[in-house]
């Protein structure tokens, strides 16, 4: 095998069909740069959930004067419904990490302190706040094993669960990332195509050389290998420019403008994005190296 | 060299065959006419040979391997040891004499050094020394025959195929080539040749291989072309 051929030939193709080449090295960027992005979000709401379940609370509310759910009916919760809970709280360990009882004067101060500058904070006295347990799950999403047991028992008015809340924005984030992924699906189809008839025009174009290798006894690998080398060449291009697209959404996008408006979550690191690109190179590589093999194996036949 | 074994060959597009129950054997070293009108079986016959087609039934040996038992990947070793000429020349057009000769041994990773060597040496014994930087299209039809006859021989194969090698060349210039051809057998390459051409076959006196319909209907060691067109 002579490396020197092999390069000058591959050299020569790309240049003679330098139009496909680009067509293919942009289809490739853009497909992949879609297809990273999608894995970016995935990889943001995976470190969101990590910042946010180790936060939430399963919140149960307990019964103050003038409830009107059923379990309510009873009036403001007792003492003795109050010790009860907690007990069943506690054997419920070790799927409860913490139980943090807030009372109602506790209750009181929080409100204050979060609607201070409402006019809502005048207008609640503290006996209309419910008392409650605050309760933190080893496991998130093992809440309805905490619902169920609760939820409309005699003194307990309500059980809150602030996962549900993230989940929906969660949700809105998994949309994203299936459009995001079914738009990067469709374009690298749309890129595997494109390889396809990239490598039957530049087979075409340079029948009259493959046939005289085949008829000198030229191995299969010989004749093949400089197409292939093209598609993985001008595959690998894309790839590259794909992951500097993502590089650039990670230090502009996410670090430079999201990142400083919304101080309460944490974003994706650069670890992600290190774990991403040679995931683009090797998908975008791979894909055109195979539909340009299958493709030579019609069209460049022993 | 070549054997054919009850060899009948039928394309899938036609209902006769190309060629049906041909048996023949072609010695080492010999310089073979193939002939016979248009459509008899020749190029079916040499494409045999080469492995670009299978037989339907019958056994097809080349160079002491059966074909039929020959596997894919070991096609090109075959292909190697045989020389291939056509009617139209089939250079490279963008490439220079030199280049087209070399070309044939770069595909087959030949070392630089060695094509250096051999290159100026094919083109001496083909009669082109001085043209080596030649375009083909600079060169006459002759001359591009000759390029095309260099690159089969210099990987020094055992046996030449020529596929009406004059067919595009005026009868000075054919004389000229069947020399070239001639010259080429005397050095132990065995030549199998399909030509139109009566003046050429009845000069040289080889043997002659009449095909018609598919089928050999002559074959003699010291031959003329012997029908009429």
């Amino acid at each position: 095998m002579r490396a020197e051929f092999v390069a000058s030939e591959v050299g020569n193709g790309l240049r003679r069909n330098l139009t496909m080449t680009l067509a293919v090295i942009i289809t490739v960027a853009v497909s992949l740069s879609l297809f990273g992005v999608s894995l970016l979000v995935r990889a943001q709401v995976d470190t969101m959930k990590d910042f946010w379940y180790d936060k939430v609370e399963v919140s149960i509310f307990l019964c103050a004067k003038g409830s009107d759910t059923p379990s309510c009916a009873g009036g403001a919760v007792t003492a003795g419904q109050r010790d009860q809970i907690e007990a069943d709280l506690e054997s419920l360990r070790p799927l409860v990490q913490d139980i943090y009882y807030e009372s109602q004067a506790e209750a009181y101060v929080r409100f204050q302190e979060q609607f201070s500058s409402s006019p809502i904070a005048d207008s609640v006295n503290e006996s209309a706040l419910p008392e409650s347990f605050r309760v933190k799950l080893a496991d998130p999403t093992q809440y309805d094993v905490v619902a169920s047991a609760f939820s409309g028992r005699p003194g307990i008015e309500q059980v809150n669960d602030q996962r549900q809340v993230l989940d929906k924005f969660f949700q809105l984030l998994g949309g994203l990332q299936a459009i995001a992924l079914i738009i990067a699906v469709v374009m690298l189809v749309v890129t595997v195509l494109l390889v396809a008839n990239t490598m039957r025009v530049a087979a075409f174009s340079r029948r009259r050389e493959t046939s005289i290798m085949r008829l000198v006894g030229a191995s299969n690998l010989y004749i093949q290998l400089p197409f292939l080398l093209e598609a993985a060449v001008s595959a690998g291009i894309g790839a590259i420019l794909a992951v500097g697209g993502l590089v650039l959404a990670k230090s502009v996008i996410i670090d430079q403008v999201l990142a400083p408006s919304f101080q309460f979550t944490s974003f994706v690191g650069w670890d992600a994005v290190v774990g991403i690109a040679p995931i683009l190179i090797l998908v975008g590589i791979g894909l055109s190296g195979i539909a340009a093999f299958l493709t030579l194996r019609k069209y460049l036949r022993v | 060299m070549i054997l054919f074994d009850t060899v009948t060959k039928l394309y899938a597009s036609q209902t006769h065959p190309a060629l049906e129950d041909v048996s023949l054997e072609i010695e080492k070293g010999e310089f073979v006419f193939l002939v016979g009108p248009s459509g008899s079986g020749k190029s079916t016959f040499l494409r045999l040979v080469l492995r670009e087609e299978r037989p339907a039934s019958g056994n097809v040996w080349v160079l002491g391997k059966d074909l039929s038992r020959l596997s894919n990947w070991k096609i090109p070793t075959l292909r190697r040891e045989i020389g291939t000429v056509f009617q139209d020349f089939r250079l490279l057009p963008n490439k220079s004499v030199f280049e087209n000769v070399a070309f044939a041994l770069e595909v087959i990773g030949k070392p630089k050094a060695l094509i250096k060597k051999v290159v100026p040496e094919v083109l001496e014994v083909v009669g082109l020394e001085g043209k080596e930087h030649r375009r083909p299209d600079e060169l006459s039809g002759g001359e591009q025959q000759r390029v095309a006859i260099a690159r089969a021989f210099v990987n020094r194969p055992k046996m030449l195929i020529a596929d009406e090698p004059t067919g595009n060349l005026d009868p000075g210039t054919s004389v000229g080539i069947m020399k070239l051809l001639d010259r080429i057998n005397r050095l132990g390459t065995t030549v199998v040749m399909s030509t139109h051409d009566a003046q050429i076959v009845d000069q040289m006196r080889r043997r002659v291989i009449e095909l018609e319909n598919g089928h050999v209907v002559r074959d003699q060691s010291r031959g003329v072309y012997g029908y009429v067109r």
